[in-house]
């Protein structure tokens, strides 16, 4: 009975988020555009469907990852924890905070993984290019450039290094593989690196950012804290265009040696 | 019925897959690097049950309500013919949805809290109300126009590379001069704007749109609204921390 009540109250708040949204598509819908939306029961059938899930979808996160996701980045990068694996006293290294890379590319790929807005654009990528990009191999490649980019952030917060020097070199190495890349996937390269910090990722990663600031010794939360999603969202517009790179390789490699034989 | 159930049922276990990463990662980092047991388990049962019922309901939704809905739209502005229309419709969309997007409010709650605490701003709860508020509208701004620039493109074929790379240009030069404490704020704005109704609704809009105008194509045209998205509210975010400082 209580999760009832709970599911109706994260419904509430879900579709008080939605109203502005939806008070703009109706009054363009109605006053601008003049028409009838086509098909209007299904549309809100559907609509319902969304909403109705991304409430539970937000209940089953606030319930079972959040808490838990929350609590593991605090430990992990408390003072004990990393204290406990150290052989040598004396200062730590960027080393000694090794569990707090793993866990940050391995909740990184995974919640990329479960992001909505990414399942959304990749579908709609599948679909557009009629199956040329199947919608789980972008999601990966997606999830591989967000975990790197996370773990090489968690790098930069534990030694400190000012976020605009690596954000700058991602610059430039999207800007160089931008010349090189297919051009049919460029848009949708720049594209995923919005859309893979969305629901789930930035909760999680926030507070790993900011719990690793607070916690290692000379940085601050002002400064420090911030920054992870940034790379979130940098790695994987980079990962999407290797990726196309390299399938390029691949079938002109094939196609080579079909004019060899 | 019973084939309704059965795609129900296949989508159910999609978005079960999809969710079985986190479990393990949550799962191995609990047992094995913590070394602790799993507090409350039963109610991390129901909440993933949950989880993977919204996941599916809402991959159902998408396909009958956002998709069709920016595309339809998209088709009858194009039809329609009239670009200033489609132009406020597109800032209002991109301004609507984020003013009241949670993750951002959130996050400029919490920056305003850091930022009170390093004297930046006042410690009153009206200074750092401000301050929140000053940033959630400065990226609000910054996705309306980043929509309006981006749907322009569609129209007039602009390549997209240029006007992104135009904009990392932009946001260099500014990290050289904005004030250092707004930089971690700034570039992580980008990222936080574009909530889960948003970009299909915004991917729809653009895909129709590209779809509808001839000699556009859906592919190279239609994406790319997203990455306008979370461009320039760095560069906006960025401009709030140089007048405030």
């Amino acid at each position: 009975m209580n999760l009832f009540i709970e599911i109706l109250h994260t419904l509430k708040a879900t579709i008080i988020d939605v109203i502005p949204i939806l008070s703009i598509i109706l009054v363009f819908q109605l006053f601008v555009i003049r028409r009838p939306i086509p098909n209007v029961k299904k549309v809100g059938i559907g609509f319902f469907y969304v909403l109705f899930g991304l409430a539970l979808f937000l209940l089953g996160l606030e319930k079972a990852l959040f808490p838990l996701g929350k609590l593991m980045a605090e430990q992990l990068t408390a003072v004990e924890f990393v204290n406990s694996n150290l052989q040598l006293a004396g200062g730590y290294s960027w080393y000694d905070y090794y569990w707090v890379y793993i866990f940050a590319a391995s909740i990184g790929f995974s919640t990329t993984i479960a992001e909505p807005s990414l399942i959304a654009v990749a579908l709609k990528a599948e679909e557009v290019s009629g199956g040329a990009i199947s919608a789980n191999s972008l999601r990966i490649t997606v999830a591989i450039g967000v975990a790197v980019g996370i773990s090489l952030g968690s790098y930069r917060i534990v030694v400190g290094h000012p976020i605009q020097y690596y954000i700058i070199v991602g610059y430039v190495i999207v800007v160089i593989q931008t010349f090189y890349c297919p051009k049919l996937l460029i848009p949708l390269a720049f594209d995923s690196g919005g859309v893979t910090t969305s629901t789930v990722t930035v909760p999680l990663v926030a507070a790993l950012g900011l719990g690793l600031a607070s916690t290692i010794p000379g940085r601050s939360p002002l400064i420090d804290g911030f920054g992870l999603i940034a790379f979130a969202s940098l790695f994987p517009i980079i990962a999407v265009m290797a990726y196309a790179q390299m399938t390029q390789i691949k079938t002109q490699k094939k196609r080579k040696k079909h004019k060899k034989s | 019925m019973n084939q309704q159930f059965l795609t129900f049922l296949k989508a159910f276990i999609g978005s079960f897959k999809d969710l079985l990463p986190i479990i393990l990662v949550i799962a191995f980092f609990q047992f094995v690097v913590l070394q602790q047991s799993m507090p409350n388990i039963g109610q991390i049962m129901v909440g993933l049950l949950l989880v993977v019922l919204g996941l599916t309901f809402f991959i159902y939704g998408l396909e009958m309500s956002l998709f069709p809905i920016g595309e339809s739209m998209a088709q009858a502005f194009a039809r329609k013919g009239s670009i200033s229309w489609l132009l406020t419709f597109s800032f209002c969309l991109g301004f609507g949805t984020t003013v009241a997007e949670p993750a951002l409010i959130a996050v400029a709650k919490e920056a305003a809290e850091i930022a009170a605490s390093g004297g930046i701003i006042g410690v009153s709860e009206q200074a750092q109300l401000q301050y929140a508020n000053g940033l959630r509208y400065t990226v609000a701004v910054a996705v309306g126009f980043a929509i309006v620039l981006g749907i322009l493109r569609i129209i007039r074929a602009w390549p997209i590379h240029y006007l992104i790379i135009g904009g990392y240009v932009v946001v260099v030069i500014m990290t050289a001069f904005a004030p250092n404490w707004i930089i971690g704020i700034a570039y992580d704005s980008g990222g936080v704007t574009t909530s889960t109704i948003t970009v299909p609704l915004v991917t729809a809009l653009g895909v129709g749109l590209a779809s509808a105008i001839k000699g556009r194509n859906p592919m190279i045209d239609g994406f790319g609204l997203i990455a306008f998205a979370s461009l320039t509210p760095i560069i906006f975010v960025m401009i709030y921390g140089m007048v405030l400082s």
